[in-house]
Formats: structure tokens, C-alpha cells, sequence
């Protein structure tokens, strides 16, 4: 394998990395917060779609990227209705938000734009387009570093940016802020939280919301950054791996990017069965390939290489006691 | 004293989540610019008007009925099997392997050994996260969803490089031979002079099903270990006082499970396409969370919400058929039944138990 | 001093959860720089009162008064605000924080932990100063002990600039030695003038520590006397309504055969900590074997291992034949069915299934056996004839099979789960805290059944952290410390106050 096919292929892994990792950045607020959430692929296919379909009527990515995030947030509303003020089963909630959002996603497709649940191909100024960082060019001459710079680094789209420098900016409000604080603690003991007089509902619903905000930014970057339009179910479970994600990385922020990098690797190696030939001398079939996240995730889980703990009173409905 | 009469946790909870669900169902409808009464006299006729209707209708609702029943009894258990879907998956590789490799001298005899396989299959899928939860404290609903997504990808590789025949460019089996056929409803209610569609897929896996109903109904409330079971789902340090292995009943409960969601396969691939296809049980195994959810774990109640769901699902059918409103429709209906039976239960329980409260307060 | 307005002052409190009424028209005035005890019985709703006073519960009616100034409470913010703190008999602390990040937990200054962090450092040293209450402030709190683990719920109060502090059952999980240091820490925030509240069901903490007593019972505020103008049996009178019969009407014991042999017993817990350790001890038929102790200190370990579901290493032998202690022969039904008998010490948690019913209960642990069985079924027709005849014969009242557990009352629960477990007449029966949570006539009867079953034979070990419990009911006292036994007596050569130091650890 050459420097250049090495080069695209940790490129296609930042860009399929994107959405995982702000959905993982997702799930790690709420469930830090103490409230589980199986919901990320929903809202991250609501995002999806109501994006497109509103850039592609608006002409305008940046209205459709609010739309997508409107549309992950109200799903997030839902699901604190049902297991913050409602103390209902979180999990349920989860599943019931994620057929929800497959149903009406292509539901309202059809009912817009009667093209089989899909939106129109967005083009121009509805779709995120690659920047390029200063000097890309003229850098881009530099050995080694140079091409790294010009084609990895620079020339994603905005959204991409976004995500990475949302890892720092968790771990910052997590470790760091009053907020923060607050919020690992309701994950933990959220009795501890109302004796200290903090509201435990609105410091969950602000997880939860905190959730929505960033899933309909990984949803909105499906649609119309990495693709150009929706596509029936296209989240594809992402969602699901996002959570797998999160479990690999034990509800933490770096580690989360890690584990997103590293999914989104065998992500790319799935479309490039050449190059897995080429080093490892074997043929491996995309489909196994893309299950290893999941039984990566399960080994995890099953503390066979260091054991995930999750935050405490996650799952877990507050109420109050004596 | 008891907050609200039986009656009205039994039934008037799940109906008024129903009714609830319904209604927004209706104004999904509307939103679309369709006609909610028209839509439902077209499912009614489609899913009900007629054998035909009926056979696809029942043949649905074998399927929801085993994975619904699997849920259950999950449920019962205190365990959420989230991953029905892959263990019916791996069912229909047990049937298809059962099918074309051994040569079943008469239906029969083929039934048997196809449920036994499925059933097998499926167990054996639900038993790894049931082990890693038991011994290894692995959330199993975690555990299962990755089950999913594994079972989706080996069924995928065993298709596509394993079992496809030569020369097919299909991802899919070879035909079941013609002597491991299931009579269908039409062949075995012939011989008693009643004229059912020819056409429709329903088989005698549903009788099947009827009887799996009984059986779990039997296992829950007449066993000792549906006692231990159910025990052990409400309280698990009541159980282990009491004696019940957690990893026993977690292991069996989820084997249970997995093979009631595994024999699904009996319906789908050896009844209807009598061949294994990628996309074999196109959600049936989550349809199977909804029908626990609106029969309330019980068989009768999931008997009962399977017939809803398989009217729905041909109903659905019928009106993608004739109307502008796509299949999705009744992904919406199925999600707003799992919201508001499952998650947003106490929304109607807590008004149910003050309206309650105050009419035995307004006696004394 | 009567000029001064009262620190608090609770007019007409009344509150009811569903049916229930936990509080009735409560009115009640505590005097700045007092410590005010509250006593009463479990459930008589000392616990409800406070948690109305500190924002937890909203009354259905009356008011409250801080300082003469009448006072809102709707949340804990507010009770704050008004200058209370609350010490909780489950402590609210966040496990995996340091005890500095569990002081500033919503009491933080801006947005940023950084200054928060350090000025709470400075605050806290000086509380830490002032008071004598040194603790560590970037201690783990699950790496402490709960005397200090208590200490941080009290410093979290005073960081918040609490006036008035209640304390909610404190000396629960601690030792008489560690409890006496509370209590010299007590003094000293009311010598600083704060005003302290004492909920307890102790009446020797009650007569050592305040100078207020107010006494509870069903909801209602029965007096509110001087402590210094009464007496424990005064207090108790009002406790419960009549005269108490302390001591349990029971012949002398005639103890048999050794039953029960326990030697080198040690139990390790799911988290790796040794809770019993080395212990033995011999229970005879015939006799009623107390064990005393605070509650923590491996009793709870010795009984499940006894009872089946939690491993130990050494030797038990019950009728001379070993008892496997892990692996598959050690379970519940094994052991039942070795004559062992149990009522564990949490019968909501443990001993019955809150959602069945009271038949459902009764087979309980007992559900495979023959008499419950016809061919491969539950004979469910069995189940509910037994339980009808236990129920009758415990006088479990209402004496409806069907009944949910739940909709029983504590002390009904606790007869349906001592007539499952005396009546298959055991050789060993194990009871852990018969009668935490069961009202007084109850209490009589169920004293009166193991008594019963002691005079057919059978041999009884007795779990209670009641001291008195322990000196009615048993024949011979083994008092536990820190997993080890500290030492046996017998109820009639011994008082509290000799238990009491064995309970800390003492060798007398």
C-alpha cells in the first residue's frame, strides 16, 4: 500500500468517523446524566432528513442544518418527557423513537417531494461543501507533511471541524465547568443533587437536549455533507455503532475519539477489500468487516479487556425517597 | 390497599394508550392530506374483507405472535430481548439447513425437525448475551442489538459465499424441496369444504403459534419455573433468598426467548418463501417488542395485539396499494404503540390513579 | 431565652401520601442554640416532617416559620436558602467525587470549578478548624468509612452556612464509640450557637444528647417535654401508647443437641471486602441465639451465607452433617431443604415479591415442593388452601389470599413470611430484625411464634440491631464488631451498657 492510497483511506476514516462521533459526543451527555438513550440513530435520522429536505426547499444548508437540529431536539424532548417527567422505561422510549423517526422520515419524504422517501439531490449552496485551510496549497508540496496537511487535514466540511473540536469542548464543560459538575453527579446519585438543591429534572432535560443538539448536527452531516439529499433509512446504524462507540470508550471524551476513529476505519477498510488484501494477504468479506465494531463492542462489554462501567444511576427514573 | 381496581390495570391502561396512539396515528394521516376514516375502511376491507386479506393478515400475525410471545417472556424475566430480529435471523438459517440438507420423507416429519432447528438456532443466538449478562454483567439489551447487527452480517456472509447456488446471482438459498412444503391455509381447509384464498401465505405455522400461546401461558403461571421466572423479573434479591439461580433463570428465560423468536423461521422461510433470503424477517422480531408491550406479557394479550399488528401490516399493505401513503405508515403506528404502552405508560397510569383515588375517597 | 422567636416554628403540618396519613395537624417549636430530639416508632413520621421542613415533600396544609419570619419551602433550594441543612439516614454523596467536589455540588461560585474548587478548600479548612472535623478534602468518599462519610454530609451543611441542622436517624450505621463522637461534635455547632434536630428511635440518644424532646406516634405530635423533666419509660409510654412489655413471656431455656456449628467462618463480598472474619459459634435446640451488634459489621453476611446465597469459607454443620458453603449445593433450596428456615432481615427486598400475592408468597422458596405440585404443574389450588390455613392461624389480617404483598401492612407482611418459614417447622430457623417496621401488637405475637417454636425444640438464630429485642427474646447474646464476635453472655448477667461496648469493638 502506498503513502497516497494510506493518505485516502485515513481521509474516508475522518469522514465516516464525523457522524459517529458527534452521536457518540451525544449519547455520552445523556448517559452521563444518567439517562440511556438508543435513540441516537432516530434523531440522527430525523436530523438527516429534515435538513435536506429543508435546505433542498430553502436553497440554504445552514437553514436545513438548523431544521435537522429542531427536528433531533424534539425527538430529545420526547424522549425526556417519557423517562425524566414521566419516569417511563428509557429504553423503550429509545426504540419507539427510533421506529418513529424511520416511519416519518419517509412518511413526510413521500408526502414532500413523492420520490420514493427520498429528498432531491441537494447541490450548490444546500450542501456542505470541503473547505480548504489556508496554504493548503502551497504547503502541499512539503514531503510527508505536506500532502497530509492538503488532503486529510484540510479540504472537510465545516461540520467535520465542528465535531473534532467538540471533543475538547466536551471534556472542558465536563471536567472542568459548574455545569459539568452537576451533570457527572446526576449520572451518579442524582439524590445527591436535589438535597443540594439543583433541579434534577432540568439538569437531565438539559443532557437530554444537549444530546438532540448534537445528533442533529451528525444527522445533518449524513445528508448533506456526505451525501447529497436523504435517502430512506440512511443512518444505516450508525446510531447503534455511535453507542457501541460509547461503550468502548467508557463515557469518555477523548476515548470516545479514539473509538470513533477506529470504527470509522473499518468503516473505509469495507470499501477498500484491495487494501486489507494487500496487507494482510487475506480476503475479507465488507459484510464481517462491519460487524467488528459490534463484536468488539461485545467483548468490551463482557470485561474481557477492561471493564466499561456506566454512570451509576443510569437507566434508573428519580425518585424521590427519604 | 390497592390504588386502582385490576380491571383497569389489565385493561383499561393498555386501551387508552391504544386509543391514544390511534388518534395521533390519525392526525399523521390528515397531515399527509388523506382521509383517516377512508384509510381505515381500506385497511378493514384489505386486511379483513376477504380470505385473501385474512391469509395475509394471519400469516403476519404468526410471525408477531412468536416473537411478541419471545419479548414476553423476556419480559417476565426482567430481561428486555431487544434482539428478536437476529434471533429469528439465525431461526430461518436452522430451517434452511434442516430443509436442504436432510431429505424429510413427508412434511411432517420436516416440520418437526425445521422447529427443532430454528428453535435451536434462535436459542443459541440469544444465548450468548444471556451468558455474558449472567456472568459477565453485560447489559443485555446491549448485548443483543450488537446480536443483531452480527447475526445480520453472518447471515449475509453465509448467503452470499456458503449457501447461494451456483451460478445465482441472488443472495438467497436454493428452493426447499417440494416435500418439506407446509400445507397453507387453503389445503388444509379444502378437505372441510371451506374455500380459503389460494393465494394468501398463511400456513399451518399459525396453528403452531396458537398452541406456543398456550404452552408459554402453561410455562409462566402453572410451572415451577415460570414461577421462578417471573419471581426472579420482579425481584432479584427476593429470588436469590429464595433460592432461584439468577444465571439459571437468565440463561433459561433468554434460551426460551430465543427460540420462540427463532421459530418465526418456521413461518417466513419454510411456510411462505420456502427459501432463505437476505431479508427474511423485515422487523417482525421488533414488532415483537410493541406486541409484548400491548399485551402486557401476557399470551392472551399478545395473541390478541399480534391480530391487531398482522391487520395492520396487510392493511398497511393494501393502503400503500391503492393510496399515495406509504408502508412507513404503520412504522409510525407501531412506534407510537411502543411510546405509549411502553414509555409514556404512566402518563396514563398517574391521572388513572388520582381519577381512582377520588372516587374511593368521594365512597368513604 | 422565651423572649427570643423560635428558630423554627411548624404550624398544623399535615400531610398524606394516597390513602395514607404520615403526618396529622403537626405544630412543634424548636428554640435557637438546642439540640431538639424528635422520637418516635418507625413509620410514626418523623422522617416525612423533616423532609417537608427541607423541601422534599410539599405539607397538604400549615406553615412554617424560620426565625418568627413565616417561610415558603418548596424545594431543597429554598430550605437552604432559609439557612437548614440536612444530615439523610442515606447519604447523599456522589461515590466517585472527592469530598471537595461533594461540598461544592450546587453551591458552587460561577460557572468555572477552578476558583470554586480552591476557595472551598480555604472555607472548608476553616470549618474543618473551627468545628474539629478533619477530613480529607481530596479523599474519594467510597474510600471512606461511613463515621467519616457522615462527617462530610455535616460539613457540606455548615458550608452552605447552615443555622439549623437536622440529622435523620445518625447513629444507624455507627458504633456507640463513633456515635458518642457525634455527639461531642453536636455540642460543640450548639455551643456555636446553631440549633440541631435529632430524629432518632433511641431513646438513649434522646436522653444523652437533647434538651428538647418531642415524641411522635402515627402521624401525630403526641408532647414535647424538657428532657431533663422525663424518663426513658416515660418516653416510651408516649412512644407507643401504653405500657410496653419489655420482656418477652418465656420459660427458661432447656437447650438440647448442638444444631447449628459454625467454626472459622469468613465471608468476602462482591467487592473484596472481608465482612465476616473467623468466626464460630454454636446454636443448641432449644434456644434462642442473639447476635447484637451495630448494623454493618457482618451480620447480614453470616445470615446469608446460612441461608444460601452468598459463598464463605470454613465450616457449618447443622445436625452434625457439613453444609457446602459455594458452588452449586449452596443455595436457598438446598438449605430448606435441610430443615433450615429463614426470615431475612429485609422482607420487602428479600423475603416476599412485593407484586404477588399473598399465595404466591407462601410457596415462596418452597415452590418446588411435592405438596405444591400435581404431576408437571403448580397445584395453585394446594398453594391457596395453605395459605388460607397460614393466614388464619398467623392472624394475617385482611385474610385475603389474593391480595398483593404490597397492599399488606408491615406487620402483616411479616407474619405471612413467618408463617411460611415457621410453620414447615425447621430445625434451625434464621431470623434477621423480626420486627423492623411492624406495629406493637404485632411485635408481641411475633415474639410470642419464635418463642413458641424455641419450646418444640428448635434451635434459633436471632439478628437484630434492637438491643433490647436482643436481651427479651434470647437466651444467650454473641455480640459482633468488624466480622469478629466479640463475645457471648447471657441476658441475665449482662445490661446495654456492657453490650454496648463490646458493639464498639471493647473488650470488656
Amino acid at each position: 500500500m502506498d503513502f497516497l492510497t494510506l493518505i485516502q483511506l485515513l481521509d474516508s476514516t475522518v469522514r465516516l468517523a464525523t457522524p459517529l462521533l458527534l452521536a457518540c459526543l451525544a449519547g455520552l451527555f445523556s448517559e452521563r446524566a444518567g439517562i440511556f438513550d438508543i435513540g441516537l440513530e432516530g434523531k440522527m435520522l430525523a436530523a438527516a432528513f429534515f435538513s435536506a429536505a429543508i435546505a433542498a426547499l430553502t436553497g440554504s444548508v445552514w437553514i436545513g442544518l438548523m431544521a435537522g437540529i429542531a427536528a433531533s431536539m424534539a425527538f430529545s424532548l420526547l424522549h425526556g418527557l417519557a423517562s425524566i417527567t414521566f419516569r417511563g422505561n428509557q429504553l423503550i422510549s429509545g426504540v419507539a423513537i427510533n421506529f418513529l423517526a424511520a416511519g416519518l422520515t419517509v412518511l413526510i419524504a413521500q408526502d414532500w417531494f413523492s420520490q420514493g422517501g427520498r429528498t432531491p439531490s441537494l447541490m450548490g449552496g444546500a450542501r456542505f461543501e470541503p473547505i480548504t485551510l489556508p496554504f493548503a496549497e502551497a504547503f502541499g508540496s512539503v514531503p510527508l507533511i505536506g500532502p497530509i496537511y492538503r488532503e486529510l487535514i484540510s479540504g472537510h466540511s465545516i461540520l467535520v471541524y465542528i465535531a473534532f473540536a467538540m471533543v475538547p469542548l466536551t471534556w472542558w464543560i465536563l471536567f472542568r465547568t459548574r455545569f459539568g459538575l452537576r451533570l457527572r453527579a446526576v449520572g451518579e446519585n442524582p439524590a445527591a443533587v436535589d438535597t443540594a438543591g439543583v433541579s434534577v429534572v432540568g439538569l437531565r432535560y438539559a443532557a437530554v437536549m444537549i444530546c438532540g443538539l448534537l445528533c442533529g448536527i451528525a444527522g445533518a452531516y449524513l445528508s448533506t455533507a456526505l451525501q447529497a439529499g436523504f435517502v430512506k433509512d440512511m443512518s444505516a446504524g450508525r446510531g447503534f455503532i455511535a453507542l457501541a462507540a460509547l461503550i468502548f470508550a467508557k463515557w469518555r471524551p477523548w476515548y470516545a475519539l479514539y473509538a470513533t476513529l477506529l470504527f470509522g476505519l473499518f468503516g473505509a477498510l469495507e470499501t477498500r477489500p484491495d487494501v486489507i488484501q494487500a496487507i494482510f494477504g487475506i480476503k475479507v468479506q465488507g459484510a464481517l468487516l462491519g460487524a467488528l465494531p459490534y463484536v468488539m463492542t461485545v467483548i468490551i462489554l463482557a470485561g474481557f479487556v477492561g471493564k466499561a462501567i456506566p454512570p451509576r444511576a443510569g437507566g434508573e427514573p428519580y425518585v424521590k425517597e427519604r | 390497599m390497592e390504588v386502582m381496581p385490576k380491571w383497569a390495570e389489565v385493561i383499561l391502561v393498555p386501551l387508552i394508550s391504544l386509543v391514544l396512539a390511534a388518534i395521533l396515528s390519525a392526525l399523521v394521516i390528515l397531515a399527509i392530506g388523506e382521509d383517516p376514516v377512508e384509510a381505515v375502511n381500506l385497511m378493514v376491507t384489505g386486511a379483513l374483507g376477504s380470505t385473501y386479506g385474512w391469509g395475509y393478515t394471519l400469516y403476519y400475525a404468526t410471525n408477531f405472535l412468536f416473537t411478541g410471545l419471545a419479548v414476553s417472556v423476556a419480559f417476565h424475566a426482567g430481561l428486555f430481548n431487544i434482539g428478536g430480529e437476529g434471533q429469528a435471523m439465525l431461526g430461518g438459517l436452522g430451517v434452511a439447513l434442516a430443509c436442504l440438507l436432510i431429505p424429510w420423507p413427508h412434511w411432517t416429519l420436516a416440520l418437526l425437525g425445521a422447529t427443532v432447528a430454528a428453535a435451536l438456532f434462535g436459542a443459541a443466538w440469544a444465548a450468548i448475551p444471556a451468558f455474558l449478562q449472567a456472568k459477565r454483567g453485560s447489559h443485555i439489551v446491549i448485548t443483543t442489538i450488537m446480536f443483531n447487527f452480527i447475526g445480520a452480517a453472518v447471515l449475509n456472509y453465509v448467503l452470499v459465499n456458503v449457501m447461494r447456488p451456483p451460478g445465482s446471482m441472488d443472495p438467497a438459498t436454493a428452493r426447499f424441496p417440494e416435500t418439506v412444503h407446509l400445507p397453507t391455509l387453503h389445503e388444509m381447509l379444502a378437505p372441510i369444504g371451506i374455500n380459503f384464498s389460494k393465494a394468501a401465505p398463511a400456513n399451518v405455522t399459525f396453528v403452531i403459534a396458537l398452541l406456543a400461546c398456550v404452552l408459554v401461558w402453561f410455562l409462566l403461571w402453572r410451572t415451577w419455573l415460570g414461577y421462578e421466572i417471573r419471581s426472579y423479573g420482579k425481584s432479584e434479591p427476593a429470588a436469590k433468598y429464595g433460592g432461584i439461580s439468577p444465571v439459571a433463570i437468565t440463561m433459561i428465560a433468554m434460551i426460551i426467548s430465543g427460540a420462540l423468536a427463532g421459530m418465526m423461521a418456521i413461518n417466513n422461510v419454510m411456510g411462505e418463501a420456502e427459501r432463505l433470503v437476505l431479508n427474511a424477517v423485515e422487523g417482525a422480531g421488533f414488532i415483537g417488542i410493541a406486541v409484548a408491550l400491548m399485551g402486557r406479557s401476557h399470551p392472551f394479550g399478545v395473541f390478541l395485539a399480534a391480530i391487531l399488528f398482522g391487520f395492520l401490516y396487510q392493511g398497511g399493505a393494501e393502503l400503500a396499494l391503492w393510496t399515495s401513503i406509504p408502508r412507513e405508515l404503520i412504522v409510525v403506528i407501531q412506534a407510537l404503540v411502543i411510546l405509549f404502552t411502553g414509555a409514556l405508560d404512566n402518563m396514563v397510569r398517574m391521572p388513572l390513579e388520582r381519577l381512582f383515588l377520588m372516587l374511593r375517597r368521594g365512597d368513604a | 431565652m422565651n423572649e427570643q422567636a423560635p428558630a423554627i416554628e411548624l404550624k398544623g403540618i399535615s400531610k398524606a401520601f394516597g390513602p395514607v396519613q404520615a403526618n396529622k395537624d403537626i405544630s412543634i417549636r424548636v428554640m435557637p442554640g438546642t439540640i431538639h430530639g424528635i422520637i418516635g416508632e418507625n413509620g410514626a413520621g418523623k422522617s416525612t416532617l423533616m423532609s417537608i421542613l427541607y423541601g422534599f415533600y410539599k405539607a397538604d396544609k400549615g406553615e412554617i416559620f424560620i426565625s418568627g419570619k413565616k417561610t415558603e419551602i418548596p424545594d431543597s433550594q429554598a430550605a437552604i436558602a432559609a439557612g437548614i441543612g440536612m444530615v439523610f439516614q442515606h447519604f447523599k454523596l456522589v461515590e466517585n467525587f472527592t469530598v471537595l467536589e461533594n461540598i461544592i455540588l450546587g453551591a458552587e461560585d460561577g460557572g468555572l470549578l477552578k476558583p470554586s474548587l480552591a476557595k472551598a478548600r480555604k472555607t472548608l479548612l476553616e470549618l474543618e478548624h473551627e468545628y474539629g472535623l478533619n477530613v480529607d478534602p481530596d479523599a474519594v468518599i467510597e474510600d471512606l468509612g461511613v463515621g467519616m462519610q457522615q462527617r462530610v454530609e455535616i460539613l457540606k451543611a455548615l458550608y452552605r452556612q447552615a443555622d439549623i441542622l437536622i440529622l435523620d436517624e445518625p447513629t444507624g450505621v455507627l458504633t456507640p464509640a463513633e456515635a458518642d463522637k457525634l455527639f461531642r461534635i453536636l455540642d460543640r455547632l450548639r455551643e456555636e450557637g446553631k440549633t440541631i434536630i435529632l430524629i432518632t428511635h433511641k431513646l438513649r440518644e434522646i436522653m444523652e444528647a437533647t434538651d428538647t424532646v418531642s415524641v411522635m406516634r402515627r402521624g401525630e405530635m403526641t408532647a414535647t417535654v424538657k428532657t431533663s423533666d422525663t424518663s426513658p419509660a416515660e418516653l416510651a409510654e408516649l412512644m407507643v401508647g401504653r405500657k410496653v412489655l419489655l420482656r418477652v413471656d418465656k420459660t427458661p431455656a432447656a437447650p438440647g443437641e448442638v444444631v447449628l456449628d459454625i467454626k472459622g467462618l469468613r465471608v468476602v463480598d462482591e467487592k473484596g471486602v472481608e465482612r465476616v472474619k473467623g468466626i464460630d459459634l454454636q446454636v443448641r435446640a432449644g434456644e434462642i441465639v442473639g447476635i447484637a451488634g451495630v448494623a454493618g459489621n457482618g451480620q447480614s453476611e453470616l445470615l446469608e451465607v446460612l441461608g444460601g446465597y452468598a459463598d464463605g469459607t470454613g465450616s457449618i454443620q447443622v445436625s452434625g452433617q457439613p453444609l457446602d458453603l459455594s458452588g452449586a449445593k449452596s443455595d436457598g433450596r438446598t438449605r430448606r431443604a435441610r430443615g433450615i428456615a429463614h426470615v431475612p432481615e429485609d422482607r420487602q427486598r428479600e423475603g416476599l415479591i412485593m407484586d404477588f400475592s399473598a399465595w404466591e408468597n407462601t410457596a415462596f422458596g418452597y415452590h418446588r415442593d411435592p405438596s405444591y405440585q400435581s404431576g408437571m404443574l403448580l397445584n395453585n389450588t394446594a398453594i391457596r388452601a395453605d395459605t388460607e390455613a397460614k393466614m388464619e392461624r398467623f392472624d394475617v389480617r385482611p385474610p385475603n389470599p389474593a391480595l398483593a404483598a404490597k397492599n399488606f401492612s408491615g406487620g402483616n407482611q411479616q407474619k405471612i413470611v413467618l408463617a411460611r418459614e415457621i410453620e414447615r417447622n425447621p430445625d434451625l430457623l434464621l431470623v434477621g430484625q423480626p420486627t423492623r417496621g411492624v406495629d406493637i401488637g404485632a411485635i408481641e405475637f411475633i415474639h410470642q411464634q419464635i418463642v413458641a417454636l424455641r419450646d418444640k425444640g428448635k434451635a434459633i438464630l436471632l439478628v437484630s440491631v434492637e438491643l433490647e429485642e436482643i436481651l427479651g427474646l434470647a437466651d444467650r447474646v454473641a455480640v459482633m464488631f468488624d466480622g469478629h464476635i466479640m463475645g457471648e453472655r447471657l441476658p441475665a448477667e449482662t445490661d446495654e451498657k456492657e453490650l454496648g461496648l463490646l458493639m464498639a469493638g471493647m473488650e470488656t
